[in-house]
């Protein structure tokens, strides 16, 4: 078995601050993109600039996209759903943001020994409701069992395929100063949802975690016209504010937005500010983010607003020339700022 | 009242802002005292409302900026050790002690545990009655009440595996050493209107009047910021120098009288060492003798902690308001939140952060036009 050798990493200092994972390395922000960039990108020989959601690989006949993601949330049960539709949405979702009708799915578990089997069975149930309801297959599994206190009641692997109709090529690299870039939906519910029932932070909101299957939304989107539409992404841990990034660094662009104009439910809101949290930063699981050809955004506007999990769309931006790859805030009372890409974890703030 | 968006209002941030243009005839340097409003005018760009005349200084009113690199070291030793569970608010968790910070121990193997309050540390001391838990207590006035009922809960409690490792720091010496330092340009300063509603404002009677300087206790929206600005401007041009209160929703003259009472209960007034600026008398407080089983400084061996600040860092000048952080040699080159010298560039309220975060776009050239087309959302209002 190969290991990476460290001195040999093409930009090793990032890394050498860490000689151990630290939670922020799963923070979807800069800590987790540097690990990409400089051991795995290198080790499997991928191009490490524009990594999107998922693969796209040509085979005789068609494309074919191709993704996988890890669920290790805790608690496993939350408001608005559990693991077992987080699972299975979010790889959904990871190839629905190329465009692709997702069609299987493969699942792992890693469950610790202990785990109550009622609620394993739960989480499946969930699971196969959630295929169901987006119209994909499990098809094949493996379950391993960890020895108690060697994992965190279950962890779900999923990797799934999808099926990219012809003429569709969605990635950061399309988008280009002009660009109108939509939201469909509030922001902040899944990772609010979460914190709101974490070991020693119980508050009474009644906010629902917004895990949902996007594919439906992404295909009417793109039934407006094939070339309209540049790029989707869904904005999972890290929030909008970090794929707003990815794609400002990707394309080498700027993208302002208008605070005013993103959905926030007055209830996320109101427990941000509590915690001292900025909603940009805090994760979602059905929600995306479309960098649209000017021309065309009023129609896919329209049409995001008339799907059900659209309804709440907005325009919140537009992409610039400069200054590339910074995004930048106009903020409610007319100033502006930067909105810098994450680092780790959002921090609650002291006072 | 909704308590938010009514003190976010667009249309009168901007008469606010007019007023204060109407008002000023010269140039005034204005210190907001708290980290938090520091957060708040960058993250709203509310700098960029006032007219050139107004210059902003952001005072040393972190937390976790001021807290010495010494405690942090003390912190970092206690979470190591493998009978401790520590204890800590979050934004604690990335500042720099002399080799490592508290994310580094965790990954190490220590348990270290982001907590919203100081009574879920209590609650964790009584479910863990075989481990030592450790609160790491910080802060101004402002979070000092809530670790006095934590300290007062455990004796309640019995339990004699809680402790807590206590840096708290006093605005008003702060404020005072300041305008006795032969480099300050302070002409007013917007008080911490948290501080203020535990303490009350009487303590900055003396100070406005012994120094002929105008303190105006101010809230944290952008609205309040704004307010706090024009009555300072106001009495800078009329030559007046009281202090104001302009946050007249959370604070009263004398503060709020229960929580003054449990402080005095549990501490005393010590000499504090400030990350930067270095030790100020009697500004800061300890635990009085009949507390002092609950000190962890005392509970643990802590000698032979050899603590150094990097050379470069001039965050204590930041923090007293004799440098802008991007005047800083060090500022967004070997200094960034990602690699960060000193705790202004760690805390979300620390001036350096706050303008690398919020305010590089300061540097380039690029006007910025916002899309016409786009309109709120109801969602939002």
């Amino acid at each position: 078995m190969m290991f990476p050798d460290p001195g040999a990493w093409s930009c090793p200092l990032p890394l050498r601050d860490y000689p151990n994972i630290v939670v922020g390395h799963g923070g979807g922000g800069k800590l987790t993109a540097e690990l990409i960039a400089h051991l795995f990108a290198p080790a499997f020989a991928l191009p490490s600039q524009a990594l999107g959601d998922a693969a796209v690989l040509d085979l005789a006949g068609g494309r074919l996209a191709f993704s996988t993601d890890s669920f290790v949330v805790r608690p496993l049960f939350f408001p608005g759903g559990s693991i077992g539709e987080l699972a299975v949405n979010g790889t959904v979702n990871d190839l629905a943001m190329v465009g692709a009708r997702p069609a299987y799915l493969t699942t792992g578990f890693i469950i610790e020994e202990g785990m109550p089997m009622d609620q394993l069975a739960a989480i499946v149930a969930h699971m196969a409701e959630a295929a169901q309801a987006a119209g994909v297959r499990i098809v094949a599994g493996d379950t391993k069992v960890v020895d108690k206190g060697h994992g965190d009641g279950v962890f779900i692997n999923t990797t799934g395929v999808g099926f990219i109709p012809d003429g569709v090529a969605l990635g950061p690299q399309r988008v280009q100063a002009g660009d109108v870039v939509l939201l469909s939906g509030t922001i902040g519910d899944h990772g609010m949802a979460i914190m709101s029932v974490r070991e020693g932070l119980q508050f009474e909101a009644a906010i629902r975690s917004d895990t949902a299957p996007l594919h439906g939304l992404a295909a009417a989107m793109l039934d407006v016209g094939r070339q309209a539409i540049h790029a989707l992404r869904d904005p999972t841990r890290g929030g909008l504010a970090a794929v707003l990034n990815e794609v400002a660094a990707a394309a080498q662009v700027g993208i302002q937005i208008d605070e005013r104009t993103v959905p926030v439910t007055p209830e996320v809101q109101s427990a941000c500010e509590l915690l001292g949290l900025d909603p940009l930063y805090v994760a979602n699981e059905g929600k995306l983010a479309a960098f649209v050809a000017p021309e065309a955004a009023d129609e896919v506007l329209a049409r995001m607003r008339s799907h059900p999990l659209g309804r709440q769309s907005a325009i919140i931006g537009q992409v610039t020339a400069q200054p590339a790859g910074l995004v930048v805030a106009r903020t409610p009372i007319g100033g502006t700022r930067i909105v810098p890409m994450p680092i780790g974890e959002q921090l609650p703030r002291i006072c | 009242m909704r308590y938010l968006s009514e003190f976010r209002d667009s249309a009168i941030a901007r008469r606010l802002a007019a007023e204060i243009r109407r008002l000023v005839t010269r140039p005034w340097t204005i210190m907001e005292v708290c980290g938090g409003q520091t957060h708040s005018i960058i993250r709203n760009g509310i700098d960029q409302l006032l007219p050139a005349e107004i210059e902003l200084i952001h005072g040393p009113g972190c937390p976790v900026c001021v807290t010495p690199v010494a405690l942090i070291d003390k912190a970092l030793a206690i979470a190591s050790r493998p009978e401790v569970i520590f204890c800590s608010f979050g934004d604690m968790l990335r500042v720099p002690g002399s080799h490592q910070d508290l994310f580094r121990v965790r990954s190490e193997g220590g348990d270290v545990r982001v907590v919203y309050s100081p009574l879920d540390a209590v609650a964790i001391a009584r479910s863990n009655p075989r481990r030592q838990v450790v609160f790491f207590g910080i802060g101004f006035e402002t979070t000092a009440p809530a670790n006095a009922m934590a300290i007062v809960q455990a004796r309640r409690q019995g339990l004699a595996n809680f402790s807590v490792l206590i840096s708290h720091v006093l605005v008003p010496p702060a404020i005072e050493a300041i305008l006795n330092s032969p480099a300050n340009r302070v002409r007013a300063f917007l008080a911490a209107g948290h501080v203020c509603s535990v303490m009350g404002y009487w303590q900055y009677l003396p100070l406005a009047e012994r120094y002929g300087v105008p303190i105006v206790v101010t809230g944290f929206e952008p609205l309040d910021i704004l307010e706090g600005i024009r009555r300072a401007v106001m009495q800078l041009e009329t030559g007046r120098a009281g202090v104001e209160n302009a946050y007249p929703r959370a604070v009263t003259r004398e503060g709020n009288q229960p929580a003054q009472q449990l402080l005095a209960e549990v501490f005393e007034v010590t000499d504090r060492a400030w990350r930067g600026i270095g030790v100020i008398p009697g500004s800061g407080w300890r635990l009085r003798e009949a507390y002092r089983e609950f000190d962890a400084e005392a509970r643990f061996d802590l000698a032979c902690i050899q603590s150094h600040e990097s050379p470069i860092c001039r965050s204590g000048d930041v923090l007293q308001g004799q440098l802008k952080p991007n005047e800083c040699p060090a500022f967004g080159r070997q200094c960034t939140p990602r690699t960060p010298l000193g705790a202004t560039m760690v805390s979300s309220e620390g001036a350096c952060a706050a303008y690398y975060n919020y305010g590089r776009l300061t540097s380039t050239p690029t006007p910025l036009t916002m899309p016409q087309s786009a309109t709120p959302d109801p969602v939002n209002q």
